[in-house]
Order: C-alpha cells, then sequence, then structure tokens
C-alpha cells in the first residue's frame, strides 16, 4: 500500500485535474462568444438594421411575388440541372469504369475541368460562348434551358465521382451472379448494379441538390427575363428598387425554406442506409 | 458425348501458375465431388466452366459448345450453366420471386405470368414457396443458398455447378442445402461440386475428384478415393479434413 500511495499523491497534488483543467477550458470559450456577441450587439446600429433589414411593410409587399415568381424559378432551374446532371453523371461515370481508354480519358477529363472551374464561368460560358460558337443555334427553353444546361454540365462533374463509388461499392459477385445467369455486362449493369448503387448515392446526392439550390442564383448572369427572375435576382432587383435591403433577407429565407428540410431530409437517409446495411 | 469436356486447361494469375493443365470429362447425369485443399485451384477450375475467370489455355466444352471459342457467344452458352456461389450473392434490391424471375424475363424474354410459373414451381423445389415476397435480408443463410439454387435452376440449365456452397453457412443451416442438392441429383442433374462435405461427396457422388497444387491428383468412386486413396497426398488431406482435431501444431500444411 505505502508504494502506490506516493504516486497516487503526487498525481493528485500540484497540476491541474481532469475536472478542474476541463472547468477552465470551457470557462474560457464561453466566456469569449459572451463578449464577441455582447460587443456586436452593442456595436450594431439596431435602428438602421431594423429598418433596412426587417421592414415589415416592404416584407409584406414581396409576397406573393417573391414566391410565385422567385421561388418557382429557383426551383424550375435546379430541378432541372439536377435531372440533366443525373444523366449526364451517370455516364460520364460508365464512361469513367468503361475498359475502352479513350472513353476513361474523357471522363477524367471532364470531371477535372467542370470541379475545377467556378460554376459563374460556366454560366458565362453557356450563356454568351455558345451563341457566339454555333450562330442561329439555341439551347430548347431559352433561359430555362441555358441555365439547366449550365447547372447540369457542373452537377454531372460531381455526380460522376459519385455515382462511380456507388458502382463500385457493389459487391463483384452481383455482377459474376448475373453474368453466369446470361446477362450481358450491360444488361447486368442496368438490372442488377446500377439499382442497388443509386440507392447507395441517394443520400449524397440530395446534398448535391442543395448545393445546386444555391447555384442557381448564378441564372441571374444570364439576362433573364421580368418572369424569370430566381430568387436572387429578385431579392436584389427588389433591393434596389425600394432602397432597402429587406428582400435579400426574403430572399435568403426562401433559400433556407429549401435547403434546411433537405439538409435534414439527406441526413435521415443516410442515417437510416447505415442501420440498414449491418 | 460429355457434358462437360475440359482439355489442357490452364491458368496463371500474373507469375501464379493456378491451374496446370486440367483433363477432365464429366458424362451427362454425373455427380461429380471436386475435393482438395485450399489453394489448389479448384474454385477457379469452377469459374473456369462458365468462364468467370478466362482461361490461359486449353478448351472448355460444356453440352457440346466450346465456350473457350472467340465466337461464341459466351451469354448464350451460360444460360445453360447454372452457378451456385459460396457466397449466395443474391440480389438484395429485389425479392425473393424477383430474383428468380429477372434473368427469365431479361434473358430468355419469358413473359412476367411464364417467368413466375417456373419461379414458384423452382422454389417449391427447394422448399421455400412460402418466401416468395420476402427480400433476401430476411432470409437464413441456408434459405438464402436455396433461393439461388432455386435462381439457377430457373433457368433450365443442362448442367450446374456449386462452389462450395454450404462453406459459408452455420453448421445446422448446412443439412438443409445439401438436402436439395441431393435431389436434384436424384433426378439426374449434372453436377459439379466443390465442397468439403465428405459425407455428401461420399453419398451423393458418383466420382470424387482430388486437387492439389493445380494439378488433378486422382479421381474415382468415391469409395475409392476417399477410403483408400492412392496418393500420398490425398491421404493426407483426407486425415485432416476428417479428424481436423488430430492435427499437431507444425505438422505440414496441406
Amino acid at each position: 500500500m505505502a508504494s502506490t500511495s506516493e504516486p497516487a499523491a503526487a498525481a493528485r497534488g500540484g497540476g491541474l485535474t481532469r475536472r478542474r483543467r476541463r472547468r477552465l477550458v470551457l470557462g474560457g470559450e464561453y466566456g469569449v462568444f459572451v463578449i464577441a456577441v455582447g460587443l456586436a450587439i452593442a456595436l450594431a446600429d439596431w435602428h438602421a438594421l431594423h429598418i433596412n433589414f426587417l421592414n415589415w411593410s416592404v416584407a409584406r409587399d414581396l409576397f406573393p411575388d417573391i414566391i410565385t415568381i422567385g421561388l418557382r424559378n429557383t426551383v424550375a432551374f435546379t430541378v432541372s440541372g439536377f435531372v440533366l446532371g443525373l444523366v449526364g453523371g451517370l455516364v460520364i461515370a460508365l464512361m469513367r469504369l468503361s475498359s475502352a481508354l479513350p472513353f476513361r480519358w474523357f471522363a477524367m477529363a471532364y470531371i477535372e475541368v467542370f470541379r475545377g472551374l467556378p460554376a459563374l464561368l460556366i454560366f458565362i460560358f453557356v450563356g454568351t460562348g455558345i451563341p457566339l460558337a454555333f450562330p442561329g443555334f439555341e439551347l430548347p427553353g431559352g433561359v430555362y434551358g441555358q441555365a439547366a444546361v449550365s447547372l447540369g454540365l457542373v452537377a454531372a462533374a460531381y455526380m460522376a465521382e459519385t455515382i462511380r463509388a456507388g458502382i463500385e461499392a457493389v459487391p463483384r459477385g452481383q455482377t459474376e451472379a448475373a453474368r453466369s445467369l446470361g446477362m450481358s455486362q450491360f444488361r447486368a449493369m442496368r438490372t442488377i448494379v446500377i439499382p442497388q448503387a443509386l440507392r447507395v448515392v441517394i443520400p449524397p446526392l440530395t446534398n448535391e441538390l442543395v448545393l445546386l439550390f444555391k447555384d442557381s442564383s448564378l441564372a441571374l448572369f444570364l439576362g433573364v427575363l421580368l418572369s424569370q427572375r430566381e430568387l436572387t435576382k429578385f431579392g436584389r432587383d427588389a433591393a434596389s428598387q425600394l432602397g432597402n435591403t429587406t428582400p435579400i433577407l426574403v430572399a435568403g429565407l426562401c433559400y433556407l425554406l429549401i435547403t434546411i428540410p433537405l439538409g435534414y431530409l439527406a441526413r435521415r437517409l443516410e442515417a437510416r442506409q447505415k442501420r440498414g446495411r449491418r | 458425348m460429355s457434358a462437360i469436356e475440359i482439355r489442357d486447361l490452364r491458368k496463371t494469375f500474373g507469375e501464379l501458375e493456378v491451374l496446370r493443365g486440367i483433363d477432365l470429362s464429366i458424362e451427362s447425369g454425373e455427380v461429380v465431388c471436386v475435393i482438395g485443399p485450399s489453394g489448389s485451384g479448384k474454385s477457379t477450375l469452377l469459374r473456369c466452366v462458365n468462364l468467370l475467370e478466362e482461361p490461359s489455355g486449353g478448351t472448355i466444352t460444356v453440352d457440346g459448345v466450346e465456350l473457350t471459342d472467340p465466337d461464341v457467344d459466351i451469354d448464350a452458352a451460360r444460360r445453360r450453366i447454372g452457378m451456385v456461389f459460396q457466397s449466395f450473392n443474391l440480389f438484395p434490391h429485389l425479392t425473393v420471386l424477383g430474383n428468380v424471375t429477372v434473368a427469365q424475363r431479361k434473358v430468355l424474354r419469358r413473359d412476367r405470368a411464364e417467368a413466375e410459373r417456373v419461379a414458384r414451381a423452382n422454389l417449391e423445389r427447394v422448399g421455400l414457396a412460402d418466401k416468395v415476397e420476402e427480400y433476401p435480408e430476411k432470409l437464413s443463410g441456408g434459405q438464402q443458398q436455396r433461393v439461388a439454387i432455386a435462381r439457377a435452376l430457373a433457368m433450365d440449365p443442362a448442367v450446374m455447378l456449386f462452389d462450395e456452397p454450404t462453406s459459408a453457412l452455420d453448421p445446422e443451416l448446412v443439412g438443409d442445402v445439401l438436402g436439395v442438392m441431393r435431389g436434384l441429383a436424384d433426378e439426374g442433374m449434372t453436377m459439379v461440386v466443390v465442397t468439403h462435405e465428405m459425407s455428401f461427396a461420399r453419398e451423393v457422388a458418383d466420382r470424387v475428384v482430388f486437387m492439389d497444387g493445380g494439378v488433378v491428383v486422382e479421381q474415382g468412386p468415391p469409395d475409392r478415393v476417399i477410403a483408400s486413396p492412392e496418393h500420398e497426398r490425398t491421404r493426407t488431406f483426407l486425415a485432416r479434413v476428417l479428424d481436423p482435431a488430430a492435427a499437431r501444431v507444425g505438422e505440414v500444411d496441406v
């Protein structure tokens, strides 16, 4: 006993115990946080903020147009871009996994280029580059077509990598079983592997949808008509017209109305999948 | 004409020579069990028979079609060869009925009613008629393997290949699967079974083939190969398998 009490005493005395150290660190963190918030509250011009950002009469006047025009177009751009991106991403993913070298090269180049460029550049390229390169050619749907293609080009690059990972996550035995039943490589891919792969990638694709919602704001660079404005453009126009920033805040809330539930859904799907896989 | 004719089959993975000249012919209606230590090439041999592994040399003829001919439609040839895997490989996104009908419909182009009729008949055959609507994850390993057998049978194969069909099963579930296989053998199905189940080999097989080091060491009726093997390697292997507890640490690995 005597031999063990000596180091035990040394451990308790002198320096900080774990409990004391944790209290000290937590106390410091809360302290910094409270001071920062306090400073922000004390220094902000609440009157100006209230008039410019939280002006209820301005906010009221935005409805229903901000929903029926702004949000509606945002959703239209995003969903059409997502569908194009999904189809394109699947094709690129299959090319990436192809045994033909040129296909793999093309897919890798595509993914690197379109993931590496700012989405804004793609919008400008589609909006001005394509009409210049192919005179007389017009994407079907006008601005809607241009936005869908721009978003789809970007989304396809990200989704291709996600879908490829999903396809590779399907065990090889699945393909072998399908082939042993006489299915061709293509048939096995289409009927057995891809349905399983898509199930795996639904949560990450939902996150991709959230990203697209935000990127759809870049459509304002396409030169849209009044009825084609999406949320950001709508909010910005209203803000400069009224000389008040409240519309920006309302537009932001409209985004969150969509993106927060979507993010929640993605997390739920992911959790359910983890439980299901065992 | 033999159901399966294998001539001088060779398979290498890089430097590794897994099959070093296998000659084997299997008659229609014959049940052949392939035994041997792990790494002896017996699974590779089986996987070569439906070209899941591409042979490096030699020829394989199944049901009169030479699979190793580059101009043969391998998808058509595989329809006549049923395969059952160690890890079942059921399609987890399809129900039991979906698993048994999908290839009938997409490959054989049977209509839904016909495919389901064949599926139900074959699920009946393996004793799982009541599991039609279940998903594979709800089934025990033994049930999954029997669904896999029904799935292969639904294609009306000329031969059935079994790659260690009971090795992934809990011991108490092995009997159900072996029972189904015994039933198939009694019906006259041509079967090649890679297995460690010596009692099955002894009672059901017409012929036992012992492989080691990528060659067929000896073959013959089970009474002879299992009860009184001619080669030392076969004796050592069988001693190990029949009485695993008797092995001593440090004994030469088979």
